[in-house]
C-alpha cells in the first residue's frame, strides 16, 4: 500500500516536471534544438541500422562466415557469367521499412544465439540447419518470395531463353501463381539440410497435399 | 636388319634424346585440332609456332610446361555442356545412360539427392523423366528393395553429363551391331 502510493507520487512529480513550461530556455531554442537532436538521433539510428544490414557485418561472426556464407560461395548467386551477385541482406532483409524493422527485431534472437554459442561449431550448425532453413522457407512462402522478386521479375523473364524444361515449369507454376519461387528453388543459395518429408524433394507434391 | 652392334652408352644416349624430343614432336600432332581457336590477343611479341602455342615470356606463366622452354600450349576453350534433353543411344547395352541436361550445382549427398526429385519412381509422372531402372532397386545379392539401393545412390558415379569436346585421341570403337554387320555383310538386318 505504502509502496504503491510512493510510486504514484513519483509518477505525478515526473509528469509535473515534464509538463511544466521551460523557465530558462526559449521556445525557439527548444523547437530548433529538438529538431536538430531529432535529425541526429534518426540519422544515427538509420546509419547503425544500415551498418548491420551489410554483408561485412553478417560475416563478422564466424558462424555466418563459415557456414551459410561458405555455402553461398559455391552457388550461382555468388559467381556467374554476368558478375551480378547477391549479398546476404539482399535475400534475408526485407527492403520495406516496416518488414525490415520486424525482421531486425527477430534478429535479436541471433544475437542471443551468438552470445550463447547456439551454432558455434559446424556440427551444431548442421544439426540446426533444417530448423533455420524452415524459418526462411516459411518467410519467403508467406511474402510470395518477395526477396527473390526484388531482382527476378516474372514480367521480365523471357522463357524462350530458358531450357525447355525450365520454360515449361515456369509457364505452368510461376505465371499461373500456383507456386512461388521458393517452392521449387529451395537450396538455390545454400546447401540443403536433410530434406526428409519436404514436398517435391522426397515426396511428390500431390502426396504432400499440394 | 641392323647388323652392327651399338655401344651401350651410345644406345642409352640416343634413347634418352628420343624421349626428350617426344613433347616437341607431339606439338604439331595436337595442333590441328585447335587450329580453329582464335589466336590470343596478347601473343604479338613473337610469332607463335601455331595459333595455340605462345611464347612463354608473353604468357606470363612459369615455363616448366614449355616444350624446349620456349612455348606453352594454350588450353582449348571450355567445351559447352550438352543440355538439349535428347536421349543418347548407348554404345553397349550395359552402358549407364549419359545425362543430356545440365547438372551444375545439383546437390547430391547423404542429405539430398536432386536427381531423384525427377527420376525416382514416384516423381516420374510429374517430371516425365526416365525412371531409374529396376537394377537400382537391388542390393548386391540381387535382393529387391523398396527404394533405391545404397550402392546405386550416387548417380554421378556412373551417369555423367556430356560436353561438345572432341576426343583428344582417335577411337576406333565399334558397337556390337556394327561388328556383326561387318562380319556378315550379306545378312543386313536379318538374324
Amino acid at each position: 500500500m505504502g509502496l504503491l502510493n510512493r510510486v504514484f507520487c513519483l509518477a505525478k512529480a515526473a509528469w509535473a516536471a515534464f509538463n511544466r513550461p521551460a523557465a530558462h530556455l526559449g521556445i525557439g531554442v527548444l523547437t530548433v534544438g529538438g529538431f536538430v537532436a531529432g535529425v541526429i538521433w534518426w540519422g544515427g539510428f538509420n546509419t547503425a541500422l544500415e551498418a548491420t544490414n551489410k554483408e561485412a557485418f553478417c560475416i563478422s561472426c564466424h558462424e555466418m562466415r563459415d557456414n551459410p556464407y561458405a555455402d553461398l560461395k559455391q552457388t550461382i548467386h555468388w559467381s556467374n557469367r554476368s558478375g551480378v551477385r547477391a549479398t546476404c541482406p539482399d535475400c534475408h532483409v526485407p527492403h520495406n521499412w516496416t518488414d525490415k524493422i520486424a525482421r531486425k527485431m527477430q534478429a535479436s534472437k541471433e544475437v542471443w544465439g551468438k552470445v550463447f554459442g547456439t551454432v558455434d561449431t559446424p556440427e551444431k550448425f548442421e544439426a540446426k540447419k533444417r530448423e533455420l532453413a524452415e524459418h526462411e522457407w516459411a518467410r519467403l512462402k508467406a511474402n510470395n518470395s518477395l526477396e527473390c522478386r526484388n531482382c527476378h521479375s516474372a514480367e521480365s523473364m523471357d522463357i524462350t531463353r530458358q531450357s525447355a524444361r525450365a520454360a515449361a515449369a515456369h509457364q505452368e507454376f510461376l505465371f499461373t501463381g500456383r507456386q512461388t519461387c521458393i517452392d521449387c528453388h529451395k537450396g538455390i543459395a545454400h546447401r540443403l539440410p536433410d530434406m526428409t518429408g519436404v514436398p517435391i524433394w522426397t515426396m511428390p507434391a500431390h502426396a504432400a497435399g499440394h | 636388319m641392323m647388323t652392327f652392334r651399338m655401344p651401350r652408352p651410345l644406345r642409352t644416349c640416343l634413347l634418352l634424346a628420343a624421349l626428350a624430343a617426344l613433347p616437341v614432336l607431339a606439338v604439331p600432332l595436337a595442333a590441328p585440332a585447335e587450329d580453329k581457336a582464335p589466336a590470343p590477343a596478347t601473343a604479338t611479341t613473337t610469332t607463335p609456332a601455331t595459333a595455340t602455342a605462345r611464347d612463354v615470356a608473353a604468357s606470363g606463366r612459369p615455363a616448366f610446361t614449355g616444350a624446349g622452354g620456349q612455348t606453352v600450349m594454350e588450353a582449348p576453350a571450355m567445351p559447352k555442356d550438352v543440355t538439349d534433353d535428347r536421349r543418347r543411344p548407348r554404345n553397349y547395352p550395359e552402358q549407364p545412360p549419359v545425362i543430356p541436361h545440365s547438372v551444375v550445382n545439383y546437390q547430391l549427398d547423404l542429405k539430398v539427392n536432386k536427381c531423384l526429385t525427377c527420376h525416382a519412381r514416384e516423381f516420374t509422372g510429374d517430371s516425365q523423366a526416365p525412371m531409374i531402372s529396376v537394377t537400382h532397386f537391388q542390393d548386391r545379392d540381387g535382393q529387391v528393395l523398396g527404394a533405391v539401393s545404397a550402392r546405386r545412390y550416387f548417380c554421378l558415379q556412373c551417369h555423367v553429363p556430356q560436353t561438345d569436346a572432341q576426343p583428344r585421341v582417335p577411337n576406333q570403337f565399334q558397337d556390337v551391331d556394327s561388328v556383326i554387320r561387318g562380319a556378315h555383310p550379306e545378312g543386313k538386318g536379318d538374324k
